[in-house]
């Protein structure tokens, strides 16, 4: 671990200027690997909208190139908002080539350096991205055997490397390292087929728990954010904004603003900007801009947003379906049908949407808090006119995304001004602006009905999901008869359905699917007068879940009994991005206040092979905790499109004193595939919540948050 | 009104000839240039701009300049002295305490002044002083197990 400690981070590439052309010539001799993306697997599931590309890219970009120095640059697509690629994405590349692991630079994002990438999002970096990057490393470890086989006049066979150095097996003294086979050379290669990649057995770098690279920077404040990039001459731009969503500008007095010392300001129609070189000066003369709107009535609000939703819903798609729902029902000695609702949730990440934009010559180059580099070097060119090649994107640290920085409306606002200044800008969102921009986990409804036998098994299960988007919607219990329905299969909704912009949020559906599933099987067990990990366990084929769900269950010390036992134990499973999750709760339930506290989460996980299991458990603690605010307290109010709650003094989110205990299992599954980390422990966190609430106090919540105010009303209704 | 303010920043005399309204976090982020201090809500509701007056942590952004006149400020790139690593920030390190690391300058400025205050915290102690510095990462657990370490290596620490 020490070592880690006295690494200086990669530092982003922040300051360099630098078209693609220059930087292959100022990189010199060394080795390049390249790949295409259309080489990658694709996940259908986690294309939707119009990030789709019509076609695959055609441009190249390097892989990975080894210097002179030794020293290896890893270029990926990828950002870093904190769910730690800067970490183990190193850790893939430094096994595979046998580098020591602070050899390895990251460079992450850069549009004219990376090679092209979707997005960092649906947990793809580890399960997709991974894989590419070892068969790179590998291969280009064959390469730099080749080369040394020249060298020493020593056949391939009899070389090995370790710590970027080639060694010949029988005779220690013919060595040559990676820094001294480049020297001078150029050597370019295309992946086309895969190399041969390390067994786990061999496995020196992969599987060790390793601290996070970036840390030293962010400790001390050095690390760069997209707000804290000044360059010469930049101005901060402050936007007029209207009161609620859907509202129309009908008047505006720029008089008192204008007055402000050294104020600029831009009115293009709607658009209107204040810009100042302090952005604490640019606020003040917007707060002095005096416009009038006109706001919408639609009588929709966060009460009746749901009979809203079920209205305009579209039919269902059908994402699973078996057997025959009528003979399933015959077969029921019981039947329960039950409706949960989820309301709306902001991202909130500590860092706003932020970007600035730099245009010098006919080029574009912007600094960016985003999901989607390559997305956003499209949306700048489209807004500026101006062809692609012409942009660059350069993501620096990113402040926590969650999915919510997949959209780029302040990147594209940044350009329109830099456009029409001639000056550099940033625009760096208030919380006010980011909870109102925000692309919403958005409003849902879900309806169940099911039935179970004699002896405690599921006969039938319908469901239907409308508006949470479809992901983790199909159930993986045994059930003989069964459908699942998506209406409206995406987060983001059908023109008409949410009265703002939705979009995908931290396992996106998942969250409200699996609450949903997993608080219903508890409602049957409850029925069937089954302990509820047992009764998972009878409708379980799925080995693989049950030895998670075994595996929580022995962390915890799992005592059968019929719920509501009075102890405060839940219980709730779910798959997501490939990992299989389950976990256990206990929970205290103050009566009088309705409040809450959850004192301990025991969470197990099948997510295959683990690069870091330091970051993979992080990134589990990060959801559980994350996943008390949507369960508990997070949602949105608002009332014909004017957002309420703006900042975090309404809307809450977790806190120090929320926090339960947590405890966290991996299974060793080093042979398998691996799998998504930075999302799937949150989903189960609203169901495990909720049915140990139940077990606590006998009264169901199927309405998330399951605020104070709703528990004590429920308790009230008995 | 523009006038000068006068104070020590990171152990430095600082003047700055500013409208003496204008919230610290603004002056140290754009005219003096020290960004590791963050915006995060510019109510005080998060504490992510959380800086050093006078050993006290403050909220930078409701501060107003002429509010830190003749005091002694410390922002996070003033809490290593000689280049060496104030405890506080390699406890963060070796805990992994923080994801995303946006809140964390607050944070450990945070830290700090409850250390100085009470150097023998208990995690209650922690968990109460820490409760209006938000984390969106989850990082929260591991953040108390860093000051209490680095209360430990301090030499307070129980």
């Amino acid at each position: 671990m020490e070592e880690n400690l006295e690494l200086e981070p990669a530092e982003p590439i922040t300051g360099l200027r630098m078209n693609r052309r220059d930087f292959l010539k100022s990189t010199g001799s060394g080795i390049f690997l390249y790949f295409t993306i259309g080489d990658l697997p694709f996940l259908q599931e986690e294309v939707q909208g119009p990030r789709r590309r019509p076609s695959l890219p055609t441009d190249f970009n390097a892989f990975l190139k080894i210097g002179e120095d030794g020293r290896v640059s890893c270029y990926t697509g990828k950002i870093e908002m904190g769910q730690g690629p800067i970490t183990s994405l190193a850790q893939e590349l430094a096994e595979e080539l046998d580098v020591p692991l602070d050899a390895v630079e990251m460079v992450m994002g850069d549009t004219d350096l990376c090679p092209w990438d979707m997005g960092t999002f649906g947990s793809m970096t580890t399960r997709i991205f991974g894989p590419a990057l070892r068969n790179a490393g590998a291969q280009a470890r064959q390469v730099l055997l080749e080369l040394a086989s020249e060298n020493l006049n020593v056949p391939v066979s009899n070389l090995t490397a370790e710590k970027g150095v080639v060694f010949d097996r029988t005779s220690n003294m013919r060595r040559v390292s990676y820094g001294q086979l480049t020297k001078g050379k150029r050597i370019e290669r295309h992946l086309t087929k895969p190399a041969v990649t390390k067994k786990p057995s061999e496995f020196k770098v992969i599987g060790k728990p390793t601290l996070r690279r970036d840390a030293k920077a962010k400790v001390t404040g050095s690390a760069k954010y997209s707000g804290d990039i000044q360059l010469p001459g930049m101005v901060y731009a402050r936007l007029l904004r209207p009161p609620a969503h859907g509202a129309k500008l009908l008047d505006v007095d720029l008089s008192e603003a204008k007055k402000v010392e050294g104020v600029q300001i831009i009115h293009e129609g709607d658009f209107i900007a204040v810009l100042h070189k302090y952005p604490d000066v640019a606020e003040m003369a917007l707060s002095k801009i005096k416009a009038k709107f006109d706001k919408p009535a639609s009588g929709i609000n966060d009460s009746t947003i749901f009979d809203h939703l079920l209205k305009v819903a579209p039919e269902g798609r059908v994402v699973a379906s078996g057997g025959d729902l009528k003979e399933g029902k015959r077969a029921a000695t019981f039947i329960v049908k039950e409706t949960y609702l989820d309301g709306y949730k902001a991202h909130a990440p500590m860092e706003p949407h932020t970007a600035v934009v730099n245009i010098e010559g006919g080029k574009a180059t912007v600094w960016a808090s985003t999901q989607t580099p390559f997305g956003a070097k499209d949306e700048v060119a489209k807004e500026l006119g101006i062809k692609p090649e012409n942009v660059r994107v350069i993501p620096p640290f990113v402040g926590g995304g969650f999915g919510g920085k997949s959209a780029n409306l302040q990147v594209i606002e940044a350009a329109r001004c830099a456009k029409l200044t001639g000056k550099p800008v940033q625009v760096a969102w208030s919380r006010r602006e980011e909870f109102f921009y925000d692309t919403f986990r958005p409003a849902a409804v879900i309806k169940i009905e099911s039935g179970t036998t004699e002896g405690g098994k599921i006969s039938f299960w319908e469901y239907h999901v409308y508006f949470a988007g479809e992901r983790g919607s199909a159930q993986f219990y045994d059930i003989p008869h069964h459908s699942t329905l998506a209406h409206n299969s995406s987060w983001v909704g059908a023109q008409g359905s949410h009265p703002f912009a939705t979009g995908p949020w931290r396992a996106p559906g998942n969250n409200t699917n699996t609450f949903a599933r997993e608080c219903h099987i508890d409602v049957m067990a409850a029925k069937a007068g089954i302990d509820p990990l047992e009764f998972r366990r009878r409708n379980l084929a799925d080995q693989k879940m049950n030895l998670v769900l075994q595996a929580a269950a022995d962390k915890f010390g799992w005592k059968p009994a019929k719920a509501p036992s009075g102890r405060g134990y839940g219980v709730a499973c779910g798959i997501d991005a490939g990992t299989y999750v389950a976990a256990i709760a206990e929970v205290e339930v103050d009566k009088s206040t309705g409040g809450v506290k959850v004192k301990r989460v025991v969470c197990a996980q099948d997510m295959g092979l683990v690069i870091n299991p330091e970051g993979a458990t992080i990134q589990m603690e990060g959801c559980i905790t994350m996943g008390l605010g949507y369960a508990l307290r997070e949602d949105i109010r608002f009332k014909d499109g004017e957002i309420l709650d703006l900042n975090f003094d309404t809307y809450e989110i977790p806190r120090f004193s929320w926090v339960p205990q947590i405890e966290t299992v991996i299974l060793d599954r080093k042979d398998d595939a691996p799998q998504g980390g930075g999302e799937p422990a949150i989903v189960v966190m609203g169901a495990v919540i909720g049915n140990a609430i139940y077990d606590a106090v006998g009264v169901r919540l199927n309405r998330m948050p399951m605020s104070p105010e709703r528990i004590k009303e429920a308790l009230k209704r008995g | 009104m523009e006038e000068k303010v006068q104070f020590k920043l990171n152990g430095k005399e600082t003047a700055v000839t500013v409208d003496s309204d204008r919230m610290l976090l603004w002056v140290l982020r754009t005219d003096l240039g020290l960004t590791g201090t963050k915006y995060g809500c510019g109510i005080s509701q998060c504490g992510a701009c959380t800086v050093l007056v006078n050993n006290e942590a403050v909220r930078s952004c409701m501060t107003p300049v002429k509010d830190v006149r003749d005091k002694d400020v410390v922002t996070i790139e003033g809490l290593d002295g000689n280049g060496k690593l104030h405890p506080l920030q390699k406890a963060f390190m070796e805990s992994d305490a923080l994801q995303c690391g946006y809140c964390t300058p607050g944070m450990i400025m945070n830290a700090y002044a409850l250390l100085r205050k009470n150097p023998h915290p208990s995690p209650a102690d922690i968990v109460l002083e820490m409760e209006g510095n938000l984390c969106r990462c989850g990082a929260h657990k591991r953040i108390i197990q860093a000051i209490q370490k680095a209360a430990v290596e301090i030499g307070g620490g129980s």
